[in-house]
């Protein structure tokens, strides 16, 4: 007995072999990390750039174009990126709801009985994959949005003006009445502003978002059985009542799960907003490091922050998603 | 084939890793006179560092080649270093990781339309050598004429386009805080991100050096509706830089482009260089201009560059005058005045210290 | 939780349509399907008359302005910019070899792939889309150096290439089968050969003067840096995501740990941590240049995604499978390796292709860095002062291009699952 044991080579060992590979694997590792630790040390103390946050305290001395909190050149380096991170988690949070939408509208167009519209579908999912999202983010500022005419030749609809300086919303002002967009001096004025540049970064993020969600909604419609759309049909429902309330409710369980990484990935495509000069998280970033030089404490509150939002992501969609299943049973 | 001896594999790249970490040591000593030069003239090539997307001073035509004031900086000092204008890779770089390319030793210099400020020269701020100042300029803003615009008051309260990570942007900062106009600034990573919005009629002003601006309206469809407004709002001495902790090179691009000036104020062109060079030799009375263009005296090789580094140079770009002209100047499309960047005894600005 | 998302036609169910009867009736009129498709109700028609004019003004919108407004002279110009950057002009023969070479080889290839018909093909030697792509090949070859304004000399240089892939393509279909087998290995072999030729075409040795790569630019350094990243991203892939599934803790620790840090952040962060960073980690003069740098982050940052892939791809394979294969006596690797991999390397390609198709598209952040891809090509070519406000034509030109070759991509991608697929049967 024992002798056949010891006949065992030691590489074939299963008491030994784990070890030897984690031994060797973590060596590797450690000696990669110090080494490349190491040198980031070493050569920024030579810089004087050794890690601190002692200038997040400084004066920013650059402007913002725009702010939901209060913010002047004079105030700290801090309150510059917590103005970019809220810009971020704006375009996000609308991004998110109008991707959203506009994916399972595509996705729910896809079963359509119209020929037309099912293949219109398709063709929108298939254009809009296929094209590099930073260019249709410049499409859509560059091309789309600054050749808006502007003042009395924007365009107008009842509570709604496009113009090149911004999309205007009719909203409750003051005293809760309903006011809409109006012209004074030749200058737009609404109680809900958008910048043009938001609004170019939310229009890319939502149909490219929404191509990626759309698919995701089709592929959970296909999972119910084909039996579910009949046994509908067949007690007098109507299409979109059958959809409503027989099939989505069962594909969510498909669906949920999918939308969850698309989502993420919305969260972080929004950091290409520097392209259009939308003041989000990143742009505020690299104008910091441009003062400051301070690489590597800007990369970490980068990371760190897109990190914060990505769990914030996955942790309310888990949530859904035990809602939703729960539901099923 | 047994699993184990691949494994083994894995240890010689250890030990390449491990190695490579101590060779580090003795590479990073630095301080050795003129390294720069002589890794310059093992790779026969400079690598300058360069905007490449403005018009006048450095910009990458259709054919693949670069034209402007701060590219033929570039190839001055090939032309002295080796010999030929032609051994000059350009790099593009843009504003935000200019200095950290140079300090990487990326790029040999800068000619970047960079402005030379106490905090990127100082050892405790970016730590960069800056040479002479080609080209000064002034912070200006640009506004079309139907604006009406005519202060920087008339633009409370509107947009204004700008690059970030530049020293224009803190400027306007600066300067509208102190007269208390209020303004949303419109930041693009790119100048041409910048000018494309700004003649989008996405906001009503665009602010950077003058002279870029003027070059930016010498290129648009219809110059004419476009203006730029009297204030000037910063001194802008755009400088080409070299890294810091090697004087030797510092002083060899230093005085390449110094020889520029001098030749200018000397009458020394590219077309007559030559026939200069003759005469020195044949008059032996003429010390200035022999010990200028290398016949007499041992200049070049004080700084570490051959004897007739000068001749090559003037012979390669022609003098600044010369420079100014073709690619900024009358002879350009944006027809840029000299005025202060005219040479000293013309009441400018542009000086050369002696050759002695 | 991290489940991918679904690529169209990745899957073999047929999306079904419920409110139409699913198999097509045989020979039906065309106002019969017209009818059924757009007008089988009176919403449906009501929708089906919107959508036309829609379609229609659009349509003719973009026409007018393609063929009106537009001054496509932006394009013409400066065509070699957006093909090789500043390529030297006199090195520039070697990109030509380079296309050559890629031409014979893929029609090479492409015949000896009908020459030897597998499962999902009838044995035909032309079949109808085989005939379809010439036909489109030989519209290219015809059209496009004419759109682009090639001079004479250029556009028989592309005639000549389309023909050299058509004729080896023809050669190879008719006379593959009964090449000797040493030769067939060659082919095989021809990629990954080719791959590395043209790599030393590019940055120049064996004798060529070196190309630095900062004067690589537009497509070919679009083209260079997404396959670079992409082949060496596969091995990273499936290492990281054998460590993440594996029993030893430290192994899998580590591979999570890396998958979630690179899918935790934006890739233009992790760009600017190349840029940056990475000088001051490495020991001086290590640091590779900063086209390398951006090409070593696209490959780690496409890494973690597609171990995410193969990871699925590894959980779809039966756990009986390793347990069978190890109780035969196979060692771990010989059992990944032989076993494991071959299934779940299947099941991951259309995931990893999608993330390949996804990678092609994020070139366009290097722009962003100052690099000259495609994107930061065509922003130099719109700051020239002649080509000012032409963004909708660049723009547009770019956009066709990506297009083009994404869906190229995804084409190939499901003609190799089908070639993959065991259990096909020949349709």
């Amino acid at each position: 007995m024992i002798n056949t044991l010891e006949r065992i080579p030691w590489w074939r060992d299963r008491r030994v072999m784990p070890w030897i590979v984690q031994a060797v694997v973590g060596l590797v590792l450690l000696v990669v990390i110090s080494l490349l630790v190491g040198n980031l040390v070493r050569n920024l103390t030579g810089a004087g750039l050794l890690l601190s946050w002692r200038w997040l305290g400084q004066p920013a001395s650059f402007d913002v174009a725009e702010s939901l909190i209060p913010f002047d050149a004079s105030m700290p380096y801090w309150r510059a990126l917590l103005v970019g991170l809220v810009n971020s988690l704006r375009v996000i949070v609308v991004g998110l709801v109008g991707a959203t939408l506009l994916g399972t509208a595509v996705g729910m167009a896809s079963f359509s009985s119209n020929g037309l519209l099912r293949r219109l579908a398709r063709v929108y999912v298939e254009v809009i994959r296929n094209i590099p999202l930073l260019l249709q983010l410049l499409f859509w500022y560059f091309v789309v949005f600054l050749a808006l005419p502007n003042g009395t030749a924007a365009f107008q609809l009842p509570g709604v003006v496009v113009s090149k300086s911004g999309l205007y919303l009719a909203w409750f002002a003051q005293g809760f009445s309903w006011q809409g967009p109006e012209l004074v001096n030749g200058v737009w004025q609404a109680p809900l502003r958008l910048s043009v540049e938001f609004t170019a970064l939310l229009t890319g993020l939502i149909t490219y978002s929404g191509a990626f969600i759309a698919e995701v909604v089709r592929g959970g419609i296909a999972s119910v059985p084909l039996g579910q759309w009949e046994a509908a049909t067949s007690l007098g429902l109507h299409w979109s009542a059958s959809m409503r309330s027989v099939v989505l409710p069962q594909a969510l369980r498909v669906i949920v799960p999918g939308l969850n990484s698309q989502y993420i990935s919305l969260a972080k495509n929004s950091a290409l907003a520097v392209a259009v000069g939308y003041v989000d998280l990143y742009s505020v970033s690299e104008t910091t490091l441009n003062q400051t030089g301070r690489a590597l404490e800007v990369f970490l509150l980068l990371l760190g922050s897109y990190l914060i939002i990505d769990l914030l992501i996955s942790a309310v969609m888990n949530g859904v998603n035990q809602l939703v299943q729960i539901r099923e049973r | 084939m047994q699993p184990l001896p691949r494994r083994l594999l894995a240890l010689p790249l250890l030990l390449a890793v491990a190695l490579g970490g101590c060779a580090d040591d003795s590479g990073s000593g630095g301080g050795v006179q003129s390294v720069k030069l002589s890794t310059i003239r093992g790779r026969g090539k400079l690598v300058c560092g360069v905007d490449g997307k403005l018009p006048g001073f450095s910009f990458l035509g259709p054919d693949g080649t670069y034209s402007g004031l701060d590219a033929d900086t570039c190839r001055a000092v090939a032309a002295a270093v080796l010999g030929d204008p032609a051994k000059v890779e350009f790099r593009d770089l843009n504003s935000s990781e200019r200095f950290a390319a140079l300090a990487s030793g990326e790029v040999d210099m800068l000619a970047r339309n960079t402005t030379m400020t106490l905090s990127r020269d100082s050892a405790g701020g970016n730590g960069i050598s800056f040479g002479p100042t080609t080209f000064f300029d002034g912070q200006g803003v640009m506004v079309p004429v139907a604006s009406g615009a005519t202060t920087l008051q008339d633009l409370n309260g509107k947009p204004i386009c700008v690059e970030s990570g530049t020293t224009t942007e803190l400027n306007l900062a600066d300067r509208m805080r102190e007269q208390g106009i209020s303004y949303t600034p419109l930041k693009f990573q790119t100048g041409d991100q910048t000018y494309a919005a700004y003649l989008g009629g996405r906001c009503v002003a665009v602010t950077s050096d003058r002279s870029q601006l003027a070059a930016k309206r010498s290129s648009f469809p219809k110059p004419d509706e476009h203006t730029l407004l009297p204030e000037v709002m910063s001194k802008e001495p755009l400088t080409p830089a070299s890294v810091n902790g090697d004087p030797a090179w510092a002083d060899a691009m230093r005085w390449t482009v110094f020889a520029l000036f001098q030749a200018e104020e000397l009458g020394i062109t590219k077309a007559n260089v030559a026939a200069k060079v003759a005469e020195a030799k044949a008059n032996t009375n003429q010390a200035d201009l022999r010990r200028f263009l290398g016949v007499e005296g041992d200049f070049g090789k004080q700084l570490g560059l051959p004897a007739d580094f000068v001749p090559k140079t003037i012979a390669a770009v022609g003098n600044y005058g010369e420079i100014f002209e073709r690619n900024v100047g009358s002879g350009s499309a944006l027809k840029l005045e000299r005025a202060q960047n005219r040479l000293w005894t013309q009441g400018g600005l542009i000086y050369s210290p002696p050759f002695r | 939780m991290t489940s991918l998302p679904p690529r169209p036609g990745s899957t073999t169910t047929q999306p079904l349509r419920p409110a139409s009867p699913a198999p097509r009736t045989v020979q039906r009129s065309w106002a019969g399907v017209l009818r059924q498709e757009l007008f089988a109700s009176r919403g449906d028609g009501l929708v089906s008359v919107l959508l036309i004019l829609l379609i229609l003004a659009s349509a003719v919108g973009l026409l007018r302005w393609a063929f009106g407004q537009a001054q496509w002279a932006v394009i013409q110009v400066n065509t070699t910019l957006f093909a090789v950057g500043r390529f030297p002009i006199e090195q520039q023969w070697r990109l030509w070899l380079l296309v050559v070479l890629v031409a014979a080889l893929s029609g090479t290839s492409w015949g000896l792939l009908r020459a030897f018909p597998r499962a999902d093909r009838s044995g035909e030697l032309w079949p109808f889309n085989d005939r379809l792509a010439v036909a489109l090949l030989g519209f290219l070859a015809a059209w496009l150096p004419a759109a682009l304004a090639l001079g004479f000399p250029l556009q028989l240089r592309w005639w000549a290439i389309t023909g050299l892939l058509v004729a080896m393509r023809w050669i190879a279909g008719h006379w593959g089968r009964s090449w000797p087998p040493r030769l067939l290995k060659l082919v095989s072999l021809g990629w990954p050969l080719l791959y590395l030729f043209g790599m030393v075409l590019i940055a120049g040795g064996l004798g060529m003067s070196r190309v630095s790569p900062s004067n690589w630019g537009g497509l070919l350094l679009t083209l260079l840096m997404a396959s670079f990243a992409i082949l060496l991203s596969f091995p990273i892939g499936v290492v990281v995501a054998l460590g993440r599934r594996s029993s030893l803790p430290l192994l899998r620790w580590s591979s999570v740990l890396y998958i979630e840090f690179i899918r935790g952040a934006p890739l233009i962060t992790l760009l600017f941590l190349g840029q940056n960073i990475l000088g001051y980690m490495l020991p001086g003069g290590w640091a590779p240049d900063r086209v390398w740098r951006a090409a070593w982050v696209l490959t780690f940052f496409c890494g973690a995604y597609l171990a995410e892939a193969v990871r699925a791809g590894l959980s779809a394979v039966p756990p009986g499978q390793l347990e069978a294969a190890r109780s035969l006596g196979l060692s771990m690797p010989q059992a990944l390796q032989r076993v494991v991999l071959p299934q779940a390397l299947r099941i991951a390609l259309p995931a990893a292709v999608g993330q390949f198709i996804s990678l092609l598209q994020d070139t366009t952040l290097l722009s962003l860095i100052g690099l000259l891809d495609l994107l930061g090509t065509a922003r130099t070519v719109m700051a020239n002062p002649e080509f000012l406000g032409k963004n909708a034509e660049v723009y547009l030109t770019l956009a066709v291009l990506f297009w083009c070759c994404c869906a190229a991509l995804g084409l190939g991608s499901r003609a190799l699952e089908r070639r993959l697929d065991p259990t096909h049967s020949p349709a």
